[in-house]
């Protein structure tokens, strides 16, 4: 059974400078999928987040959300980015806000909802992800697994139709790694599309319905996460595997 | 002994004598500061905006002449008013009007004068120190910012110029004290701060030291207090190091008011635990 594609990335490059990061990447992301993307550092998994996030802007190829080319929007820009969230492995907590303030700036200035809707709805999310207690607290007053939980709850209360992760639990003390991760699983069993760059193969595994594998601005294999693991068909992704399987 | 029995009643008959042209000295000389500062900073707070307006490369060409030139007169504006000591701004401004009008026109308030020059000596250091307060926000808030769908001046508004203003208080009350002092410069133009009231007095006593000394005094005073109040707006911009956890949950009613040992400022001046509960 075919799923409706949200996002559908069509020959996408993006060069800096002269330095090619990603070269005719094909990829779409599918109501309920949650792909894990993995892959070297410095293989361009963060600059394709940020071109579907029109962070940056792509070079060549297209992406289309919902079947429109996203670079030309227009103002409808602003309205995109609130569609399509994004979660920073350096949480980008707007420091000046409270947690509270933090998950309704978006749903009041963007989505235009009036501040007592806002406010509820938030701290509806915000307890989803246990950090209603937290609503008064202020960023630098939170571990790093709080930060991210908010910061989880800051895109989710724009409603969005894709979360994009860029490695959300590497800046994480390791006994910090699991809240987040066990929020990210119930978003995922609730049915939320994702797409999340990550190095915690077991979380890779077990969540996501599709795994995809990029080195040097390509990707090089892509498939479900039981095929991909134990019978990966390219050799680079064997490497890499073989890398952190060994560790 | 006997010359500081001395002085001490030299300065007290001046106080009480005077009393009235000090006092009143004092009160402009802190009017026009605080005038001149807060009209500085809107100075400063606009043109520093205006400088950081990005342009990109694929943007129309008349887009990126417009940013262009604004961005060189707000360089030649800071460069000409840092670049030149206030005295002669002052002297400059205040006697250009007659003179190009030959005495038709000319400032008919020796305050409007001053307020204009102050502030726009203010706007030009504090144009500097906007830019410098935008650039040290943290280029992550900006994406986190644009992340959730803000335009570029939603994002300023809500997001960076809070943190920008935070991050230059301390050089906003820098410029107030400074400001408090460098004001005694609009004798020049008859303005009658504080150290007007100096030459007032000595002219008609001719008792210099005594007045010197009241003078010094008045304007320690005056920074001293100004610190301590900049001070305490510093640590309320801060905000609360501890926060109450907003739900009763068993597990958290315990502990009460939660705060988070690594959350500590460093810097122990601004530090809340020296002044306690907010
Ligand atoms: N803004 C930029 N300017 C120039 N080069 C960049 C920029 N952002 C990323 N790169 C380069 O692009 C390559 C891929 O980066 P990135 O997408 O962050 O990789 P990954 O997230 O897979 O580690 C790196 O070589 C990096 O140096
Ligand atoms: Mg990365």
């Amino acid at each position: 059974m075919d799923k409706e594609p949200i996002l559908e990335v069509r020959h996408l490059s993006k060069t800096f400078g002269t330095n090619p990061v990603l070269k005719d990447i094909d990829f779409d992301i599918c109501t309920g999928d949650v792909i894990s993307i993995i892959g070297p550092s410095g293989s361009g998994k963060s600059t394709l987040l940020r071109c579907i996030n029109l962070l940056e802007i792509p070079t060549a190829g297209s992406i289309l959300f919902r079947g429109k080319d996203i670079t030309d929007l227009g103002k409808d820009v602003f309205s995109y980015r609130a569609k399509v969230g994004m979660v920073f492995q350096s949480f980008n907590l707007f420091d000046n806000l409270s947690v509270m303030d933090n998950c309704t700036l978006g749903q009041v200035r963007v989505l235009h909802r009036d501040r007592e809707e806002a406010e509820e709805y938030a701290l509806q999310i915000l307890s989803r992800v246990g950090m209603a207690p937290y609503c008064n607290a202020r960023p630098r007053q939170l571990s790093g697994g709080q930060k991210q939980r908010v910061a989880i709850a800051r895109a989710m209360a724009l409603d969005p139709e894709v979360i994009l992760f860029d490695e959300p639990t590497s800046a994480l003390d390791p006994e910090l790694v699991g809240e987040v991760l066990d929020v990210m699983r119930d978003l995922a069993e609730q049915g939320m599309t994702m797409a999340v760059v990550t190095h915690e193969m077991a979380f890779a595994r077990q969540v996501s319905s599709r795994v995809v594998f990029m080195d040097e601005g390509v990707i090089m294999e892509e498939g479900a996460p039981d095929e991909l693991f134990t019978d990966p068909k390219n050799d680079r992704t064997r490497e890499f595997l073989g890398r952190y399987l060994s560790r | 002994m006997g010359k500081f029995a001395q002085l001490l009643q030299d300065v007290l008959r001046l106080c009480t004598k005077y009393f009235p042209i000090y006092f009143s000295g004092m009160k402009n000389t802190v009017l026009l500061a605080l005038i001149g500062t807060v009209l500085g900073c809107m100075i400063g707070f606009v043109c520093g905006v205006l400088n950081a307006v990005p342009y990109d490369p694929k943007d129309p060409l008349r887009k990126r002449i417009l940013i262009k030139v604004m961005r060189a007169v707000i360089r030649a504006y800071v460069e000409l008013f840092r670049g030149t000591p206030m005295v002669l701004q002052a002297v400059f401004i205040y006697y250009a009007l007659p003179y190009f009008t030959d005495g038709a026109a000319r400032f008919n308030s020796v305050w409007a004068a001053s307020i204009l020059v102050v502030s726009v000596n203010t706007g030009a250091y504090m144009t500097e120190s906007v830019r410098g307060g935008i650039i040290s926000v943290d280029p992550g808030q900006v994406e986190g910012a644009m992340a959730i769908g803000l335009t570029h001046v939603q994002a300023m508004m809500y997001v960076i110029l809070p943190q920008a203003l935070r991050n230059i208080l301390p050089q906003i009350g820098n410029n107030y004290i400074i400001n408090l002092q460098d004001t005694s410069v609009m004798f020049m133009i008859s303005f009658t701060d504080f150290f007007a009231a100096h030459r007032g007095v000595v002219g008609a006593t001719y008792l210099y030291f005594p007045s010197a000394v009241i003078e010094m005094t008045g304007y320690l005073t005056m920074t001293l207090i100004s610190s301590f109040l900049l001070r305490r707006l510093e640590q309320r911009l801060e905000g609360s190091s501890s926060f109450e956890l907003a739900v009763a949950d068993p597990l958290t009613l315990t502990s009460g008011v939660y705060r988070n040992p690594a959350s500590g400022e460093l810097f122990g001046e601004r530090s809340r635990d020296f002044i306690g509960k907010e």
